[in-house]
């Protein structure tokens, strides 16, 4: 069976499901609904084109759109009925798509086209991208959904689930913070089948890197519009973007840059890393980027936030490690209770249980935390000391976590047959990223 | 929606918690860490309030009457007496744990009585202080190697046997007692047993002297053909192997995120006190920065206030399922585990951080070093939650994972 078959299968297997449920009687779930079947019912998969296109605008409203505040009074861990649907449905996904081909990608240092398509028509895209631009974003900000989202695909597999969110990171910016203009000329490709592949640029290649003291620096024109020179490391999918967001100093503090891949100056390597493959990581060198006045986002004005954007990005690597560490716990409580040596399965032993149980404890709390970061988020609340909680849990954690894992299959554990050393080597990244992705 | 900020409706409970913490705890703090075995009388006044809030707050009080699961089944998210208990635990631990578990009237005992007991027996213990007596001396977490035996002669038990480590022994007007009817059967035939102080045959032996929490009095009983009423047995006086033993532990289930939830108040006056002293030494978290340009000090606070909050809301989510009637064994276990550890380490790390200040007695730093350790160990030590927390994840029974 080819590729396109599997995906169209998986497609239609999404449908049926959800064609099943009550849920779907709502108006208000159906319309979400909508957005993330668009995949099941499309004919075909086309591949994305690597050449850049024009960016049309679309008719400008007069004013920015902005997602409103969510948030509840009571204390609560059960997602909606809608987060509840789309994380099933990502999460079959993941299991369906990303894990059996994860290996591949890994060694290959690719995602394949027809998947980052596929993930593409899932329409996580389009709903953060307001209606009236096209998109089926809800009126409340979607960190949490978002959140969720990354925990479910990097069930599946960590890499893949940054080639595939690298562009919606890009899309929740300009929701957030872009102007108009900006939300008019980008947002709507989003929506389409052949959303541009893009990604957020804010780490650089030095020791002890800061992201709110960048040597990536915007200078301002005399024609009023900026240079930009700088160097970026582990971009994701940078080969093939169409679009960057570039994080760079300026005289009034760190800012965002919206660059389009084709313009004059940019310079891209592949750089290669201990994990992430799946997500073709490289270099990319701006050599005095020429970029019009419009390519500040936000403008200047309104309400961006250097460090909301900057806690926002790394609790999407928080999202990614709960479910990554929650895939090493699923892996090895049935390798444990299978795997026997003298004469018993090593899940009898204390020394093995023990540490089974300390994964869970800690993959839960990581969970939690990075929760409770991304609905403060989401609710327009302060958040970023919580988000700089949950990244440091999640980063010293999570490596614990991909070290036991490996530890308890033990050689096995240490070769390619098995996930574990994979998961070992991408959760190491949450405490090196900074930027690549955003809720 | 998916929100972990405290529920609006605890403000009052939780800001009535804090003043009772900072205005009536923390100042006696000291006093009574020094002159173990005295009686704090400064909270017999609390004790009466406790009481008045208990009564009037529909079951959303902060003490130890606040575990029952009443029958009401109702739709929709709950916030209630779970989660708000816990609150005021972490409020009033931040005071000082020693006096929590002393304050009148709200002993353990008094959560056994409040989950399992029927409605005669609640009437008549009612307003009641009740102390726990489990541990005995050959026998700690293995509570169904119990050999206190408890033996029927007409409408009484006679108990007999020794109990150790029992809180608020001396001061509490009933123990409950676990005793077994038949030693051959283990688990199913362990029972709880309300005896009133000054029953014949029950012996106060000795008042222990400890690391920490010495405000709070810990004993020795001995059990000699001590006789209870019959009616004085708590929960199902049949033997049933299937369910037996789970009806004496139901108990912990609604408990163990209340020790958890000491730890946590425990855990933030450390982190608290430690931010307060560090900032006279100019060491300021930034929260913006990554953790390895900032000084030694300020990273290693953020990786302890990373695991106080991984406690905490492990603490929450074991108060919010229980309100919400989901089974939470495996989460009020991980609760107590994770809540457990990271105090101890939270403590003592915050000892060594404020140096002389944080060792001296000058501060209470130390004092909280040493009452932490005992919330990693009663309620179920932390290789007893892992072994309960690992059981169920790797569906093993207690003969295969030992």
């Amino acid at each position: 069976m080819s590729a396109t078959q599997n995906l169209m299968g998986f497609g239609l297997k999404i449908l049926n499901r959800l064609g099943g449920s009550a849920m779907l009687d709502d108006p208000k779930t159906r319309k979400a609904a909508t957005a993330v079947i668009r995949g099941a019912t499309s004919t075909g998969f086309r591949l994305i084109g690597t050449v850049s296109r024009q960016f049309k605008s679309a008719p400008r409203p007069n004013k920015a759109l902005r997602p409103g505040a969510a948030g509840g009074d009571l204390f609560d861990l059960t997602p909606s009925d809608e987060q509840q649907m789309i994380r099933d449905t990502v999460a079959g996904f993941a299991a369906e798509q990303l894990r059996p081909g994860a290996q591949a990608a890994d060694t290959a240092c690719a995602t394949p086209k027809d998947l980052l398509a596929a993930a593409a028509e899932l329409g996580i895209g389009s709903m953060q991208v307001p209606e009236q631009l096209g998109g089926a974003a809800g009126s409340e900000r979607s960190v949490v959904t978002n959140a969720l989202i990354a925990e479910a695909l990097a069930h599946g597999d960590l890499g893949m689930a940054v080639a595939c969110l690298a562009p919606v990171g890009v899309a929740v910016a300009l929701a957030e913070w872009g102007t108009a203009q900006q939300q008019a000329t980008y947002l709507p490709a989003f929506t389409d089948e052949k959303a541009p592949v893009s990604a957020i640029a804010v780490l650089e290649p030095r020791p002890l890197f800061d992201p709110f003291k960048l040597s990536t620096a915007a200078k301002r024109t005399d024609a009023g519009g900026y240079v930009l020179s700088g160097e970026k490391s582990l971009v994701p999918m940078a080969a093939s973007a169409e679009l960057f967001l570039v994080a760079a100093s300026t005289p009034h503090g760190p800012a965002l840059f919206i660059v389009e891949s084709g313009s004059k100056g940019i310079s891209i390597t592949a750089e290669p890393a201990m994990g992430l493959r799946a997500a073709s990581t490289a270099r990319v060198r701006f050599d005095n980027v020429q970029l019009g006045a419009s390519a500040l986002l936000g403008g200047g004005e309104g309400d961006f936030s250097y460090e909301n954007f900057i806690a926002r990005s790394r609790l999407a690597w928080c999202a990614l490690s709960v479910g990554t560490a929650q895939a090493a716990l699923d892996y090895l409580v049935p390798y444990c209770n299978e795997r026997v040596a003298f004469g018993e399965p090593i899940s009898h032993r204390q020394a093995v249980a023990f540490n089974i149980s300390n994964i869970a404890i800690e993959a839960e709390g990581m969970r939690l935390l990075t929760w409770r970061a991304a609905a403060l988020a989401a609710a327009g609340k302060p958040f970023v000391q919580q988000a700089a909680l949950a990244r440091r849990l999640c980063a010293d954690k999570g490596a614990v976590i991909g070290a036991d894992a490996v530890q308890l299959l033990g050689g096995h554990g240490f070769v390619k047959e098995h996930p574990v050393e994979r998961w070992y080597r991408d959760l190491r990244a949450v405490g090196i990223m900074e930027g690549g992705l955003l809720l | 929606m998916i929100n972990l900020e405290n529920p609006k409706k605890f403000r009052g409970l939780v800001s009535q918690a804090q003043q009772v913490a900072r205005e009536i705890f923390r100042p006696n703090s000291r006093k009574y860490d020094l002159a173990e075995h005295e009686y704090p009388k400064e909270l017999d006044i609390l004790g009466a309030l406790l009481d008045g809030m208990n009564a009037s707050g529909a079951g959303e009080g902060a003490g130890a009457a606040g575990v029952r699961r009443d029958a009401v089944q109702d739709q929709g998210n709950r916030n209630s007496s779970n989660m708000s208990t816990a609150l005021g635990t972490m409020e009033l631990c931040w005071g000082d744990v020693g006096f929590l578990l002393t304050m009148p009237r709200q002993g353990l005992g008094n959560s056994a009585i409040a989950s399992v007991a029927n409605d005669e027996q609640l009437k008549r213990f009612a307003g009641r202080w009740a102390a726990m007596a489990i541990t005995e001396p050959h026998c700690g977490s293995d509570s169904a190697a119990i050999r206190t035996t408890a033996t029927k002669d007409g409408d009484h038990y006679v108990l007999n046997g020794d109990k150790i480590f029992v809180t608020s022994g001396e001061r509490a007007d009933l123990v409950v007692v676990w005793a077994t009817l038949d030693k051959n059967i283990g688990r199913a035939a362990v029972k709880s047993f309300v005896v009133e102080k000054g029953t014949p045959g029950l012996e106060l032996v000795r008042l222990e002297h400890k690391l920490g929490i010495r405000a709070s009095d810990t004993v020795q009983f001995a059990l000699r053909d001590c006789r209870v009423h019959q009616d004085n047995l708590l929960g199902d006086p049949e033997i049933n192997v299937e369910k037996g033993f789970a009806g004496v532990m139901q108990t912990f289930d609604n408990t163990r995120p209340l020790v958890a939830a000491m730890a946590v108040g425990l855990a933030r006056a450390c982190l608290e006190e430690t931010r307060k002293i560090l900032e006279t030494a100019g060491i300021v978290i930034d929260y913006n920065r990554p953790a390895s340009v900032q000084t030694a000090a300020a990273a290693q606070f953020m990786a302890m206030e990373a695991d106080y909050e991984a406690a905490r809301l492990l603490t929450l989510q074991a108060a919010w399922m229980a309100d919400n009637r989901k089974p939470n064994s495996l989460q009020a276990s991980m609760a107590k585990a994770k809540a457990g550890r990271s105090c101890v380490d939270i403590a003592l790390k915050c000892v060594e951080l404020c140096g002389s200040q944080g060792y001296g007695e000058g501060e209470l730093l130390e004092k909280w070093a040493r009452d932490s350790k005992i919330l990693d160990i009663f309620e179920g030590t932390q290789q007893i939650q892992l072994l309960i927390i690992a059981r169920r994840l790797l569906g093993k029974t207690s003969a295969e994972l030992k």
